[in-house]
């Protein structure tokens, strides 16, 4: 019965996104343009709840294991513990796409509510591209065929298949929720400079009023890329943290054009220049957010995420064709309008660097484009499916990374318009000093000078770190000479009050950090195999490694083989047990216990992380005799149970008891539970036999440098984007809302312009001539607009 | 000059490194990229050449031998010709028979010879058209 609840409100959802578009496009014109547009606001907010329904109903399903439900019994069983029940929803194809429309229609309502006052040109267009993106993924669901999530089965099974043993891991809980929300979450600022294009509104009205969802997107992007690195970094034969993969190419492409949207929206915002090419970065990330969402999908490129094709894949395809046609030839009929208002003034100014940074990501994800999708690019021009490996991403990504952290150095240090060389030469001293003292430290300290790009990377980060550092120090003092109070104090006052400013520089110093980790990790990482016995010690990288001794449990889900490793670094002694489980299948009674090995198998690795270094090592015993053995027994109590001559003496009775379950069913169940108590028993002393015969096992041993900042890196950029998106107190206390139009936005970007000029002056980022230019010039621009609005 | 001019120089200059490092990218790509192949279609493989394999792992066929593992591959629909493959390195956990798998080697006498850690097994996640096969 819930199952077609369910699928009555997924079916009222798709009618009412229907009629939400409609009733937007409704909205554009005629003498009830504000009804319309409040029922088609209206419309969408009945969507979200009609979808929530739908994921409380599949959610319950899952966690009251109601096997009737397809999906259910395909991706969860009663085994399955209830943590990840809940999360096996998106472990489906069907509970992805539920996922995608109901977190469009979570933002496409907060979106709505957010401009519910504003822009009333420009929100019907936008309102009707999210309402018709929405009826396209819940019709997709209902129409597509095999993806209903309400499907049933009947008769309904005792159990289910189960989530795969190696889904189960803390982060496919929100690993896959946050990298979906980040795609959909550029549907809104998409969908907004759509409506702009449409309605000819082109000013920067449509990215203040999407800006903090751009930002959202982009934030939860990130860190589901990042909590994907991290998974896969403790997981083993996944490649380490990244492996260019395609679909985490898929993920990191929208990721950095998105980062390029975000940059290049600040100079439209504050120069009304670059619209064409907003509008087309934006486009190209929504794109690429749908191409993610596809190429997960289709199995159309060899992945270690390639789920096996899917019937969707098509659909998708053609909704990326018409958004890329659309919105092309919509740009194309805007080109009038898109004109910029304004030049460059200079090129040492930090629009110049902006550009720099777009071209630089455009550029990288141009390349991982191209890689990504080679193997079909080759098979239309030779006729052989051909790939690219890593080291081709490496090859050329390498460069690009290492030119983006020396100018998220450079950008902040740069104000706006135009910077006099004087004036650039005095921020730019320090940070210069800092770079060439940290390459001639690691040139003579350490081996770093081993790897040209690394050392490139690790001096551009030091640059672009201490910069920042800089930038932090400056404000603080001027605001401290300007307002008194403590230097902690004055930094806290200064960042609240700039959070947009402070907080992407947060995450410049995190993205530095971060990609220090990668070039360390990548380049100077030990890596071997070495098989030992029980007892044996080994060296790796001037550790000694000694395999303690073997462990083993049973249960009736595992077998699982550990060890204990003893790990003596200097004066340091540690304990690493890494461990291998073989699972038996779950869903099918397979009456053998060598069966164990016909499951899924997982590895636990052994991680001891540190500033320095991580010690990471991972097991693969030598299950080969335990196996043999298993065979045997299984044999055995075949023999057994057939009574053949020859049998062991106890067989008799148990031969007997099977012979009488054949005749009378109700004495089933006992015999089954007597055999399989026997075969527990078996394996349970099989099992300790591999403790006792001192057996081999190969362990691959890797030693990582400075991986942990990996991590640190990513959460301090989160931290960062977290206070860049934190509401500014005015906006809090409900008199801007946040999200301005019209002349009152623009008055408060100018008047923001002006104090950033102000606190660049104060720094010292700008000399007192250049300040005195751009003041006037941004006064007389703050005049222009009240004339307007005295008009 | 004038600034019109200085400007479509500028343009100019900055399409064609963009045109030259293009050129570069596709040309790399296409000598640095091994081509993907299927075991049916490794028969008439040219011995030394390296090579991607994509198929599936024959059930049954699994044996490991101290550090090194021995199987051997079908077509991934499951038909075609076959191929025994030895590897060393990395297994990753989902690795079995029956499972698809993307290795990178070359054929040295009918046997498939994968490169250390280049094994990669496709992640079960049990989508509907998996299960259907």
């Amino acid at each position: 019965m819930p199952a077609s609840l369910g699928s009555v409100a997924l079916g009222l959802a798709f009618l009412t996104s229907a009629f939400a578009a409609v009733a937007a496009l409704s909205a554009t014109r005629g003498p009830q343009a504000d009804r319309f547009r409040l029922i088609s606001r209206r419309a969408v907010y009945a969507v979200c709840a009609l979808l929530s329904f739908c994921v409380v109903v599949l959610e319950i399903a899952f966690a009251g294991d109601d096997f009737s439900f397809h999906v259910v019994q395909q991706h969860s069983s009663i085994e399955t513990p209830t943590f990840y029940k809940l999360a096996a929803m998106w472990s489906s194809q069907e509970g992805s796409l539920l996922l995608w429309a109901w977190v469009l229609s979570i933002v496409a309502s907060l979106s709505l509510y957010a401009t519910r006052d504003k822009l009333r040109d420009l929100v019907p267009y936008a309102t009707a591209v999210m309402a018709a993106i929405a009826t396209f993924f819940t019709g997709l669901m209902l129409f597509a065929g095999g993806v209903n999530p309400f499907a049933t089965v009947d008769p309904v099974p005792a159990n289910g298949v189960g989530l795969n043993p190696l889904l189960q891991h803390p982060s496919m809980m929100i690993h896959p929720p946050m990298l979906y929300s980040g795609y959909v979450a550029f549907t809104v600022p998409f969908a907004f400079a759509i409506g702009a294009l449409v309605a000819r509104r082109v000013d920067a009205d449509w990215i203040r009023a999407t800006r903090r969802f751009a930002l959202i997107a982009w934030a939860l992007l990130g860190f589901g890329l990042l909590l994907g690195a991290r998974w896969s970094y403790t997981e083993l034969g996944w490649g380490g943290y990244w492996a260019w993969d395609p679909v985490e190419n898929a993920a990191l492409m929208p990721w950095l054009i998105g980062t390029a949207f975000l940059h290049s929206i600040m100079v439209q915002e504050k120069r009304g220049m670059l619209k064409v090419w907003n509008a087309c970065l934006i486009v190209a990330t929504f794109s690429l957010a749908l191409l993610g969402t596809f190429l997960v999908r289709s199995g159309v490129l060899q992945s270690i995420h390639a789920f096996g094709d899917s019937t969707v894949g098509p659909y998708i395809l053609g909704l990326i064709a018409v958004v890329l046609i659309g919105s092309t030839a919509l740009i194309l009929a805007r080109l009038d309008d898109l004109r910029s208002e304004k030049r460059i003034d200079s090129l040492i100014s930090r629009e110049a660097v902006f550009l720099v940074n777009n071209l630089l990501l455009v550029g990288l994800t141009a390349i991982i484009f191209w890689g990504t999708f080679f193997p079909l690019i080759s098979e239309l021009f030779t006729g052989d499916k051909a790939s690219l490996a890593a080291p081709w991403f490496d090859r050329y990504t390498t460069p690009l990374a290492i030119l983006l952290v020396l100018f998220t150095g450079i950008g902040p240090l740069l104000a706006w318009r135009r910077v006099s060389w004087a004036s650039a030469k005095k921020v730019f001293l320090v940070p210069t000093l800092v770079a060439v003292g940290t390459a001639l430290a690691l040139v003579l300290l350490t081996d770093a000078g081993g790897s040209l790009w690394a050392l490139a990377l690790f001096v551009f980060a030091a640059f672009a770190l201490t910069g920042l550092a800089q930038e932090f120090w400056r404000g603080a003092a001027a605001r401290r000479r300007l307002s008194g109070g403590s230097l902690p104090g004055a930094m806290g006052a200064m960042v609240s009050r700039n959070r947009r400013r402070y907080g992407g520089y947060i995450v410049h110093a995190g993205i530095a950090v971060l990609l220090v980790g990668i070039a360390a990790s990548s380049s100077f990482q030990t890596n071997r195999d070495v098989e030992l016995r029980p007892g044996e010690s080994t060296e790796v990288d001037g550790r000694k490694v000694t395999y303690v001794k073997p462990t083993v449990s049973v249960d009736d889900r595992a077998f699982t083989f550990g060890s204990v490793l003893r790990v003596e670094q200097g004066g340091e002694t540690f304990i690493l047990r890494p461990s291998r489980r073989f699972f038996k299948p779950t869903g099918v009674e397979t009456g053998t216990i060598a069966s164990f090995f016909d499951g899924e198998a997982t590895s636990e690795v052994g991680l001891e992380a540190g500033p320095w270094n991580d010690f990471w090592v991972s097991i693969a015993p030598d299950v080969s005799a335990v196996q043999r053995q298993l065979g045997a027994a299984d044999r055995g109590f075949r023999d057994c149970i057939r009574g053949v001559p020859g049998a062991p003496p106890q067989c008799a009775s148990l031969a007997a008891m099977m012979r009488a379950a054949q005749v009378d069913p109700s004495r089933q169940a006992d015999a089954l539970a007597t055999i399989s108590g026997l075969q527990e028993a078996t394996a349970a002393r099989i099992a300790a036999g591999y403790v006792r015969d001192v057996l081999p096992a190969t362990f691959r041993v890797i030693v990582d440098p400075l991986v942990t900042w990996i991590w640190i890196g990513g959460l301090i950029a989160l931290s960062g984007a977290l206070i860049a998106l934190w509401p500014a107190r005015r906006a809090r206390r409900g008199v801007g809302v946040g999200v301005g139009s019209g002349l009152d936005a623009q008055k408060e970007a100018k008047y923001r312009e002006i104090r950033d000029a102000e606190l660049d002056h104060a720094a010292g980022k700008l000399s007192d001539e250049d300040f005195a230019i751009l003041d006037a010039e941004l006064r007389s621009e703050a005049v222009e607009i009240l004339d307007r609005e005295q008009v | 000059m004038d600034p019109q001019r200085k400007r479509t120089v500028r343009l100019v200059v900055a399409l064609s490194v963009a045109v030259l490092l293009a050129v570069a990218l596709v040309y790399t790509s296409f000598s640095a990229s091994t081509e993907a192949k299927e075991p049916s279609e490794l028969a008439n493989a040219t011995p030394g050449a390296t090579y991607e394999m994509t198929g599936r792992v024959v059930k049954g066929s699994v044996d490991r031998q101290g550090e090194g593992l021995r199987f051997v591959v079908a077509d991934r629909d499951g038909g075609g010709e076959r191929i025994p493959v030895t590897y060393d390195g990395v297994v990753p956990d989902p690795f079995r028979g029956g499972r698809e798998i993307v290795l990178t080697g070359a054929v040295e006498d009918g046997v498939f010879v994968g490169e250390r850690d280049t094994l990669v097994t496709k992640c079960p996640s049990k989508f509907t058209a998996e299960n259907a096969s």
